[in-house]
């Protein structure tokens, strides 16, 4: 425990502190450095598009957000309360799974690869987690997912299995399935990146809702230019583990100051 | 005369009988072998140290030494610790315990061939370590292994003869007293031998059954 570590938590977050804080978070495997000294806040209700090149620490910055990485420095915060430690004694103690578990349950991801499970339903795949641990009567979880679903547009494929969905589908779901435990903050991973193309615009409609919709703080990793353009309050553009520029969408895409910036956004729009 | 069909009628009700026991053995080894070898398993690949290291030294002890000699053990050594037990129950415990170790190989290959993302998932939708393993992890990771599990079933079916061995009176000693008292073993014998494979055939079927079930239910990519 240091001693910078312990003043940091006796010195109480503002009122108007951010929904997320990264406060000098260090990733690193081994020797080499994926996330360096990383200071990132957003707001409550803010959506956030990261982009950047493969690399450069973008989606670790998801999943340790998820708590699927350890952090080797620096704090996580999450609407005002450590992530992956908490206080005692006027300290910071590595947290217990009780903790944890009250922590992830603010946070909400859909990943990549959709990670449905092949042998539940749709339905069932959206009712198992709230009532495992949300303790929910199943009646009231079952009606629920059935509202989440017909959102997402599958309101007719309550009892398919993910094998019989397509991916875009499949996505959608898996969108239902976080949105089930009523998180705070959603974590989108490439969530088009494994899409066949004619099936990324459904998936990007349902965020499109999402945000209209619901109170959710959003942060997706995408490389999808346009729709970060057009969905994101702020942008920020990753390189080599730092965030090299942020800003408005229409300040980052169409007057980039950083020259890294602008060679990342002229490849990707060759490549497009 | 090589062949007495007489005698084999008069023999057929004490083997059937005897070939109760047997397919009791069979059931109640394999259950255990089932459940303990999911837990050798897991705690192998998923314990902490404390437990995987200890545990990993006893499977492969079992695994490399004789079935007989394990039977002997619980049977004539075990009553020394002060655990006496029926031939029977010995059998069964030395039979279960030692095709659990085989059974877990079977199971740790099944669970380690669940994708990453499978666990990714259930910790991002916050499920309990217990829930995970029994409502995501185990439903997906025993359908592709039923088939060796079942070769299994039926090795455990094959080896109770060596029950025998502390006279429980399944198809084996049956067949060896009925020998015994009449001087004949071809018929006894033979028609052993054509129960175990009668039986054996049937469980092949079940297993068959088991696995369309199995796959008709679980869905994958």
């Amino acid at each position: 425990m240091s001693a910078e570590a312990a003043e940091r938590t006796s010195a109480e977050l503002p009122e108007t502190a951010p929904m997320v804080r990264f406060d000098k978070v260090t990733k690193s495997y081994g020797s080499f450095v994926v996330l360096d000294q990383l200071e990132l806040d957003i707001a409550a209700g803010e959506k956030v598009a990261i982009i950047g090149p493969s690399g450069s620490g973008k989606t670790t910055v998801l999943r340790m957000l998820m708590t699927l990485e350890r952090i080797n420095g620096g704090v996580i915060w999450v609407d005002g309360e450590p992530l992956t430690s908490m206080p005692r004694n006027g300290g910071l103690v590595p947290a217990d799974p009780r903790h944890l578990r009250r922590m992830r349950g603010k946070i909400g991801m859909v990943f990549q690869h959709f990670n449905l499970f092949p042998h539940m339903t749709a339905l069932k795949n959206c009712i198992e987690a709230p009532c495992t641990v949300l303790k929910m009567p199943k009646a009231e979880a079952e009606a629920r997912a059935k509202d989440l679903l017909e959102m997402v547009g599958l309101g007719n494929k309550l009892n398919h299995y993910p094998a019989q969905l397509s991916g875009g589908q499949q996505q959608r779901v898996a969108i239902a399935r976080a949105l089930a435990l009523r998180p705070k903050v959603m974590l989108f991973d490439e969530v088009t990146s494994a899409l066949d193309p004619e099936l990324v615009g459904e998936v990007l409609n349902v965020i499109r809702r999402l945000g209209a919709e619901f109170d959710l703080t959003m942060l997706m990793v995408t490389h999808q230019m346009g729709f970060a353009k057009e969905f994101a309050d702020r942008v920020c553009f990753f390189y080599g583990g730092r965030i090299c520029e942020q800003g408005p969408p229409d300040k980052l895409f169409g007057a980039p100051e950083n020259d890294r910036t602008r060679q990342f956004l002229k490849a990707v729009l060759e490549a497009t | 005369m090589f062949w007495d069909w007489q005698f084999t009628w008069e023999i057929l009700p004490l083997l059937a009988q005897a070939s109760i026991i047997t397919v009791e053995a069979t059931i109640l080894g394999f259950l255990i072998a089932a459940v303990f070898g999911l837990f050798f398993a897991i705690g192998r690949l998923y314990g902490p140290k404390w437990l995987s290291i200890p545990l990993t030294g006893v499977i492969e002890f079992i695994r490399s030494t004789p079935l007989l000699i394990q039977i002997f053990f619980i049977y004539y050594v075990f009553p020394e610790f002060g655990l006496s037990l029926e031939a029977m129950t010995a059998g069964v415990l030395a039979l279960g315990i030692h095709y659990a170790t085989y059974c877990s190989e079977v199971y740790r290959a099944g669970l380690i061939n669940i994708p990453r993302g499978q666990w990714e998932a259930s910790t991002a939708l916050n499920l309990p370590t217990v829930k995970t393993f029994r409502d995501v992890i185990i439903p997906q990771a025993i359908p592709p292994v039923v088939p060796a599990l079942g070769n299994y079933l039926v090795a455990l079916f094959k080896d109770t003869p060596l029950l025998s061995a502390i006279a429980v009176l399944e198809l084996m000693q049956t067949a060896k007293i009925i020998g015994s008292e009449d001087f004949r073993y071809t018929e006894p014998i033979t028609m052993v031998g054509i129960i175990f494979l009668l039986f054996s055939l049937i469980a092949a079927g079940l297993i068959k059954l088991v696995e369309a079930w199995l796959n008709r239910r679980i869905m994958r990519l």
